[in-house]
């Protein structure tokens, strides 16, 4: 399923039924996500829909080029996640991404597959070495005990978001 | 500029996971906005939390669950619901700043306006607000001035903004991270010719070494 392109439907035409497929897809994933870091079923309900009005709310900021639609929405979780926990966390700067003034197909598509290849990487690492990466991103272990080696191949999208990084500086520039 | 010392790998996951005490954070989002390469790297860590995301087992949804989110989209005001034609730096009051914007949150100014706070030996720093038992120092540190010799109890994360300063291990110039841990000695000194100002958080107080800068501690909240 092309989550992104039904993202960006949310975004251009304020589209319901992407929306509601969207919905399927991710608020059970979102509510999990919640509940595993700890939160009660009923606040991780209230939570969730909270999560899938801002992605509404928000759709318009979401990049293709730059990220998968669960990229985007884990990023929208998490901010909720340390939102309940009255916590802050600092964000780098904001760069004026902003929709290109014509999105570049060939780039969300590769970002897509990249994104795509990861979660079926993640899906076929060992079960105990999944679960160390799982906990981390659940908040199971305290941020010094984390482990960045992943086992993953992450060089590949870095280096597409990098490249997407260096388009928009020269955009700017 | 070219950046040659950054946060580890762990500092950018642990931050992608929202993890990282806020005072870390700091630093860490702080250099993200001025290093591609570590924004790259956080994004990426971001991409592998989507694929968790993706990849977890969903819970249970009461039914109306759908109807209800569109209702709370109903009932927000539509002025909220259109896309602005300029996206905006939230909270960030549009001032002329030299600083990043995670850290003009933070000190509310720009570093010529900053109300400095002598700590002794020409040193002056000012505290930044955070939580999770981090925290946070803006420092100001003389040209050619050495800081002194100093242990770690915990972690220290120092992020150069302007001038340089170096120690037996290395030299650190604007944008540059340099972590210090447990067991990890030194006497950092502000490279000649131009004042350091620097971004530092510790999570644990410093350990001097000499007994003039012990008996100064409780005054210098170092």
């Amino acid at each position: 399923m092309d989550w992104a392109a039904l993202l960006v439907r949310v975004s251009d035409d304020r589209d319901r039924t992407a929306f509601a497929r969207l919905f399927r897809h991710f608020a059970p994933r979102v509510k999990a996500f919640l509940m595993k870091t700890g939160t009660p079923e009923a606040q991780a309900e209230e939570c969730t829909q909270d999560v899938m009005a801002t992605l509404w709310r928000k759709a318009h900021l979401y990049d293709p080029t730059r990220a998968s639609a669960a990229t985007w929405i884990f990023t929208i979780a998490r901010n909720r996640r340390i939102d309940l926990a009255r916590r802050t966390r600092p964000d780098p700067e904001d760069l004026p991404w902003g929709p290109e003034p014509e999105l570049d197909q060939a780039e969300a598509l590769i970002m897509q597959q990249e994104s795509a290849r990861l979660v079926s990487a993640l899906s076929e690492l060992p079960a105990a070495q999944r679960a160390l990466i799982e906990r981390a991103f659940y908040g199971e272990v305290s941020h010094s005990e984390i482990a960045a080696e992943t086992g993953l191949p992450l060089g590949t999208i870095k280096s597409r978001i990098r490249l997407a990084l260096d388009r928009l500086r020269r955009r700017l520039s | 500029m070219t950046i040659s010392h950054h946060p580890a790998n762990t500092h950018l996951m642990a931050h992608a996971a929202g993890l990282l005490p806020e005072a870390f954070g700091l630093i860490v989002a702080t250099h993200v906005s001025m290093c591609d390469e570590c924004r790259a790297q956080l994004c990426s860590f971001e991409a592998l939390g989507g694929a968790v995301l993706d990849g977890c087992t969903g819970a249970d949804m009461p039914s109306g669950s759908l109807e209800a989110t569109l209702a709370r989209i109903d009932a927000q005001p539509e002025a909220d619901n259109q896309a602005p034609t300029v996206r905006s730096t939230k909270d960030v009051p549009p001032l002329q700043s030299d600083l990043p914007a995670p850290l003009r949150n933070y000190v509310g100014c720009d570093l010529e306006s900053v109300q400095w706070r002598p700590v002794g030996m020409g040193v002056r720093q000012v505290v930044l607000p955070t939580g999770d038992g981090a925290t946070v120092r803006l420092l100001h540190i003389p040209a050619g001035q050495v800081v002194p010799e100093h242990g770690h109890n915990g972690l220290e994360m120092t992020l150069v903004l302007r001038g340089a300063f170096r120690d037996h291990a290395d030299c650190f110039g604007p944008g540059d991270v340099e972590i210090a841990t447990e067991g990890f000695d030194h006497a950092p000194m502000a490279d000649p010719g131009q004042d350091c100002i620097c971004l530092a958080a510790t999570d644990a107080p410093l350990r001097f070494n000499g007994l003039l800068p012990r008996l100064a501690q409780p005054f210098l909240q170092f």
